[in-house]
């Protein structure tokens, strides 16, 4: 049985704002991503329908929804992560600035240093601290130790980690422990500038109070950028989230402000599933 | 009893017994070839037996016990022997007399019954020499430019020779091998600008003073070893030999004077060392059954190290391509299938697959483009080096793949989605991510083939190994490493001392020893490389998730 008050909604995000943004007029600037007609399938088995919704951008939007509902699969098309597996195939577009991603002359490559992605479990590479942060940067080509060195310093403090690692950057990242460790990927991920942050259920491998950083950290981080994370924990979502949007057996059954979904939902499925029915 | 089967003791028993028996025969292989092959360096007791045969005659044998073997008195009834009835066994020894200048057979077998007394003098020598082996007797005199002197100079005259002699084998290796070195490479130059129609009067001149410098500078060297030669042969010694002949021995040929029956243990103990020693960086003498292993060990390590070279980029490549870009389908399935069972292949088809494809298709080919001037003597289109070490990376190129390719499938998806996730090309995240986590795999499919590849003697036999290479290949000559020189290997020389050689007895503890020696070499590479791994292995430790 879960309950949510109210209270516990407005931490995090901004109830003003929020009810600025009508999600389904959004004026072209305020947009990061506009997904339009987005269908997905995994051979033959279709595991997102018709999907339609803008993003809107510097906020936190988050997906919730039981397993297995295509969660995920929308946010990794969103970077094209779907298309290392095999088998799958997509039509509709997303649009970032307007040119949709799924367009044949798009290099991926390029694509998924605007967007950037955080798994479930953290990912650290087996390279020092220092390395795994800037990795990101010297794929990109920049080798000058004082740029890296700054932006490694800058990443980590938006990731709210540098206090803690200052003193070891030359040590391997494995030393870390898995809180950290996640904050690392997510350094890792801002240290190159993206404009879209994807995060894959980020916390889920983690104890409460790593979650707890973690979450304080997304609100932070959407000053910078747009946040989209997946999350199959309702409190989380509430307490993080500007936008929710409820996904069910790869429909998108409802997209609103977070506040409005949780207290007010318009259909019954949402309602069914933040009052704790199924799943 | 069933509740005893069903505790599942049985099986730990069973388990552990087969744990049991390869530790037993493995450390019973070791301890074999390691007390025979020791046993060779050890310096031993010079014996005199005082003989007196059946009829009377007394003579005087002078040697090492090689062997010693009881036989059954039945066997030995027609010699007639005047025996305790009670006796069953006789023993029998085998002797080294050495001193092959005086009997044909330098090994003789006595047997205890004709021995009166068993002396072991003080003042009996063993001489090492540089040919027809050892010389056992009593010093007679030493003469020094035609003057006795005292045998207690015997250590500063021999210190003497031991200088000259590093002297001419310096200036024979270096200085004159590098003139022939030289003259043969202009003779090769003359033939290549004649076949080439260029030889103008110019260039011939040229060649020709060149060659003219080259000859003085020999006749200078070669006096200089003349003189080395003349110094060298001053002195020598006058033995008298076990049947009381005196054999003059010139220092010339004497490596070593030694009173083994005056040697304390540390003495020993250190000659012992010392002999272990020489035979490491010494070259083979006597049809390879005396003398050191030194161009063995070279050869073995140098081409092992090739085939490392070759194989590990060729295989890992090859793992890439397969794990990372090949389609999944049935060719690829089918060319996997077909990777590891080429490593089932013999090992002599590899070697007949080496001298078809590559000493006469490959090799032939290169000696008509580049080596023309030296046909019809081949240069690469003959067994060397280099496609001995050819031959054993093809032979052991299914090892790195198959391991290299399941290092690859054991790395989380995750590390490479981490990496893609951050902009980087699939090429991109092989380079830096995949294939420093994998190394430690890589590594373990080297290792693997340094072990199947430092063993094998079958396939060199066709391709590179020869009983006795006259240089290494590597030298001070341009370009140093000479990959088309034929070279020799411990496996091979083990089997060439022990089968092939004249003297079969004075060559058996020389092949444990150097059976010992391949071991410990074999066990070294792959020490090495199995602490690389580790290290690897330390640094790009997996997440414990």
């Amino acid at each position: 049985m879960i309950s949510i008050s109210p209270r516990a909604l407005a931490t995090g995000s901004d109830p003003s704002l929020a009810s600025k943004l009508d999600l389904n007029n959004l004026a072209p600037e305020q947009v990061a991503l506009d997904i339009n007609k987005l269908n997905l399938y995994y051979g033959k088995k279709q595991a997102l329908n018709n999907i339609t919704m803008s993003i809107p951008k510097g906020q936190v939007t988050a997906f919730i929804g039981p397993s297995g509902c295509g969660k995920s699969t929308l946010l990794r098309c969103i970077n094209r992560m779907n298309d290392l597996v095999d088998d799958c195939h997509i039509s509709g577009e997303i649009n970032l600035h307007g040119n949709n991603i799924y367009n044949k002359h798009v290099d991926v490559a390029e694509l998924r240093r605007k967007v950037g992605m955080v798994f479930q479990r953290p990912n650290p590479f087996p390279k020092t601290i220092y390395e795994n942060v800037v990795y990101g940067l010297r794929i990109m080509g920049e080798n000058n130790r004082r740029r890296l060195d700054d932006a490694a310093e800058k990443s980590l403090r938006s990731a709210a980690l540098w206090n803690e690692v200052k003193d070891r950057l030359h040590e391997s990242a494995l030393g870390l422990s898995g809180g950290q460790q996640q904050r690392l990927v997510i350094a890792r991920a801002i240290a190159i500038q993206p404009e879209v942050l994807l995060l894959d259920e980020p916390t889920s491998a983690l104890d409460p109070i790593s979650t707890l950083t973690i979450e304080e950290l997304i609100n932070d981080l959407k000053k910078q950028f747009t946040v989209v994370i997946v999350t199959h924990n309702m409190q989380q979502a509430a307490r993080v989230s500007d936008q929710t949007a409820f996904m069910y057996m790869g429909d998108l059954i409802e997209y609103s402000d977070t506040n409005t979904l949780f207290t007010t939902p318009q259909k019954k499925k949402t309602e069914d599933y933040i009052t704790g029915r199924y799943g | 009893m069933n509740k005893w089967f069903k505790s599942g003791s049985p099986w730990i028993w069973l388990s552990a017994g087969g744990v049991s028996i390869s530790l037993i025969s493995v450390l019973g292989l070791l301890w074999l070839i390691a007390s025979r092959g020791l046993s060779y360096f050890w310096p031993s007791e010079l014996y005199q037996f005082d003989l007196i045969d059946k009829h009377g005659a007394k003579s005087v044998v002078i040697g090492e016990i090689y062997n010693r073997e009881e036989i059954p008195v039945s066997q030995l009834a027609h010699l007639n022997l005047v025996l305790d009835p009670e006796q069953e066994v006789l023993e029998r020894l085998l002797i080294k007399t050495g001193n092959r200048e005086l009997v044909s057979l330098d090994f003789r077998w006595l047997l205890s019954h004709y021995i009166q007394k068993t002396q072991t003098p003080k003042d009996l020598v063993s001489v090492e020499r540089r040919t027809n082996g050892n010389f056992y007797g009593y010093i007679e005199s030493v003469v020094v430019d035609g003057n006795e002197v005292d045998s207690n100079q015997l250590d500063k005259l021999l210190t003497r020779v031991d200088n000259f002699q590093d002297k001419i084998d310096e200036l024979q290796k270096s200085d004159i091998g590098a003139i022939n070195y030289q003259l043969e490479r202009l003779r090769l130059k003359t033939r290549k600008y004649k076949f080439q129609d260029k030889l103008t009067a110019e260039l011939k001149a040229q060649i020709d003073s060149e060659v003219a410098t080259l000859n003085q500078s020999y006749i200078i060297l070669e006096q200089e070893l003349m003189g080395y030669r003349q110094a060298i042969s001053r002195d020598h010694i006058v033995m008298r030999a076990m049947d009381g002949q005196l054999v003059t021995i010139n220092f010339e040929y004497i490596l070593k004077v030694t009173f083994n029956n005056q040697l304390s243990i540390v003495e020993k103990t250190a000659m012992f060392f010392s002999q272990i020693g020489y035979f490491l960086i010494e070259d083979p003498r006597e049809a390879n059954t005396e003398g050191g292993v030194f161009p063995a060990i070279f050869g073995t390590v140098l081409m092992v190290l090739l085939m490392t070279v070759i194989v590990s980029p060729l295989g890992v490549v090859a793992a890439i391509y397969l794990h990372e870009y090949a389609g999944k389908n049935a060719f690829t399935k089918l060319l996997r299938i077909s990777v590891i069972n080429l490593a089932g292949v013999p090992s002599i088809v590899y070697g007949v697959f080496g001298l078809g494809f590559f000493v006469y298709m490959v090799g032939g080919s290169l000696d008509q483009l580049f080596y023309s001037e030296n046909l019809p003597s081949p240069t690469f289109g003959t067994p060397g080096v280099l496609w001995s070490s050819l031959t054993l990376a093809i032979l052991t190129l299914p090892v790195v793949i198959v391991s290299t390719e399941e290092g690859l499938s054991r790395i989380p998806s995750e590390m490479r989605f981490g990496s893609l996730a951050l902009g980087a090309t699939k090429a991109e995240t092989l380079w830096r991510i995949i294939l420093p986590i994998a190394s430690p795999a890589i590594m373990t499919g080297i290792i693997l083939a340094i072990a199947r590849a430092a063993g094998e003697v079958a396939p060199l036999m066709l391709v590179g190994v020869v009983k006795m290479a006259p240089n290494l290949p590597l030298d001070g000559n341009f370009p140093y490493l000479h990959l088309d020189r034929k070279f020799m290997h411990l496996g091979f020389h083990i089997y060439d001392v022990g089968f092939q050689s004249p003297n079969v007895e004075a060559a058996r503890p020389l092949v444990f020893a150097t059976a010992l020696l391949l071991v410990t070499i074999i066990v070294t590479l792959n020490m090495t490389a199995v602490s690389i791994r580790n290290r690897l292995r330390e640094k790009y430790k997996m997440l414990e998730h």
